[in-house]
């Protein structure tokens, strides 16, 4: 596997905040990768920082050895790497199909949209079905369907998700979790930001753990699954008792 | 009052509208989709007014032709405004940003009125062309060429721009960059582009107004503040979010002024408007069109 995101010694802030502290992580080409940690950390900054909505202070984030913090946002998705960001934030004004046409509009998935869209409405029926329908009409399932659906419309090698999960029934969950792991098999790396940290590490490959703004550890999914801090601080277990 | 005289009223308040959606149009497309606050577009469209005028004196083109040079003409003074100062400040955030394109824009409005002023003199033209003064008549009422011409073209206008965007990829970019503009940058839209593009087409909106202006009035340097005002009313009318929704609006304002410039008096037509303005700001402060 090479190295695909290599992300170097990242500092951000917001005005004199500072946000994220010496941050290095690095997502290998085909992997599903799950950055996990408390709110606050600084997880969505992170995000937002590759995707180029934020700049950082110091460091650098390079996509397949190539600089991708000096570019702007359009060009990072030109790049193939896009983001489903936390919130959704659908075009709730447009349809369906208006919202999943625009998730194509840059130049290397344009061409490509025809073809591409009818590759999501195989997999998710539900926005074949609602093509005309306003988007903020939908159910949040569906709305987190279509901000998926959207981000394959631009092609992405590397798909970054923030917080997939946020206000969904649990049922929609595993369905949301069963797609990202269908993508992942088709050939799109993954990188996750989930506040279920347990869905998150069953499905990742490998995992960061952020707290305040810092990399406390790593490790194999499963792995951290099983690791007695991790299940303490995030998956809800009590410590366990002295023998 | 006859009843003639009351539509002859009407219909001159509706004409007078149309400039007044137009012209708010332009500021409402460039407040919606830049979030910034052009109080140079009255000044944009004074330029405009003055192209449609030397076109028309130089060439003798009719002003409804000329509007084929004036356009593009304003396309381009707005792309060179939009690099050389706006694009500058849409990239600050919240109310700095309203703010900050508050101040440059009222500077703008100083250098451009100004150099007009050296440059065009400070005498008011207009455009006399062989049809000014005549009319339709309908059942005693009478229907000015000019302003019905005016009229035609501006509804044209607002349709088109309404299909280009609703209908277009590119129109719907620039109201999914309206909507969203974190959104639309992660959907691969290059946001300040489509900020360029928004502000040339306010700027030509501008120049279909002021051309309006120079065949219905006259203008002179100093217009350009009575028209940003009133192409303001009439956004907040409309609606902070509805692009499209100040042509209506544009419509109300000038039949209200005219029937109360007929009813109580010409002194008060402002006024009034003005009374609308502000009951609108208290009861409807989302504005009559707005979606949301």
């Amino acid at each position: 596997m090479t190295k695909f995101l290599d992300i170097q010694s990242i500092n951000a802030a917001y005005g004199d905040i500072r946000t994220l502290w010496d941050v290095s992580l690095q997502v290998n080409e085909g992997e599903i990768v799950a950055l996990i940690g408390p709110n606050g950390a600084g997880k969505t900054t992170l995000m937002r920082l590759i995707a180029g909505l934020h700049k950082p202070t110091s460091g650098s984030v390079q996509l397949a050895d190539a600089p991708l913090h000096t570019l702007p946002a359009y060009e990072i998705v030109k790049r193939g790497v896009i983001l489903v960001p936390e919130g959704r934030r659908l075009f709730g004004g447009m349809t369906v199909l208006e919202n999943l046409e625009l998730g194509a509009y840059s130049s290397r998935a344009r061409e490509a949209r025809f073809k591409t869209i009818q590759r999501v409405f195989e997999l998710f029926p539900i926005l074949a079905e609602r093509q005309k329908q306003h988007a903020n009409t939908m159910s949040g399932g569906q709305q987190q369907m279509l901000a998926i659906g959207r981000a394959m419309m631009g092609l992405p090698k590397l798909l970054m998700l923030d917080e997939p999960s946020l206000g969904l029934a649990p049922l929609i969950v595993e369905n949301i979790f069963e797609i990202i792991k269908l993508m992942n098999e088709q050939g799109v790396t993954i990188f996750l930001v989930e506040q279920n940290a347990r869905k998150a590490l069953e499905l990742a490959d490998r995992a960061y753990i952020l707290e305040q703004g810092r990399v406390v550890g790593t490790g194999a999914g499963k792995e951290l699954l099983h690791n007695d801090e991790v299940r303490q601080a995030y998956l809800g277990f009590a410590p366990a008792a002295r023998k | 009052m006859s009843i003639e005289s009351f539509v002859q009223t009407l219909v001159f308040g509706v004409f007078v509208g149309g400039i007044y959606g137009i012209a708010a149009m332009g500021l409402a497309l460039v407040f919606g989709v830049l979030k910034i606050m052009n109080i140079a577009h009255g000044e944009l469209l004074m330029l405009g007014g003055y192209v449609s005028f030397w076109v028309f004196t130089t060439w003798g083109m009719d002003p409804f032709v000329s509007l084929l040079v004036t356009i593009p003409m304003l396309f381009l003074i707005g792309l060179l405004l939009d690099r050389l100062v706006y694009r500058h400040i849409v990239t600050l955030l919240g109310e700095e940003k309203i703010k900050n394109s508050m101040l440059v824009s009222f500077g703008l409005t100083l250098v451009i009125q100004n150099l007009a002023q050296w440059g065009f003199t400070a005498d008011e033209r207009a455009i006399q062309v062989a049809y000014t003064g005549t009319g339709l008549s309908l059942f005693g009422v009478i229907l000015p060429y000019t302003r019905l011409g005016s009229f035609a073209v501006a509804i044209a206008v607002t349709l088109l721009l309404h299909v280009f965007l609703r209908r277009t990829y590119y129109g719907k970019a620039i109201l999914a960059t309206a909507e969203d503009w974190e959104a639309a940058e992660l959907t691969g839209i290059n946001i300040h582009r489509i900020y360029m593009m928004t502000f040339a087409l306010g700027a030509s909106l501008a120049a279909i107004a002021g051309t309006f202006v120079t065949i219905t009035y006259g203008i002179s340097p100093s217009i350009g503040i009575i028209w940003t005002l009133k192409a303001l009313v009439v956004v907040v009318l409309a609606g902070t979010g509805s692009i499209l929704g100040a042509f209506p609006a544009g419509i109300l304002l000038g039949v209200v002024e005219a029937v109360s410039g007929a009813f109580i008096g010409s002194t008060y037509r402002e006024v009034i408007g003005l009374v609308i303005f502000v009951l609108v700001l208290i009861l409807r402060p989302q504005g009559l069109f707005a979606r949301k």
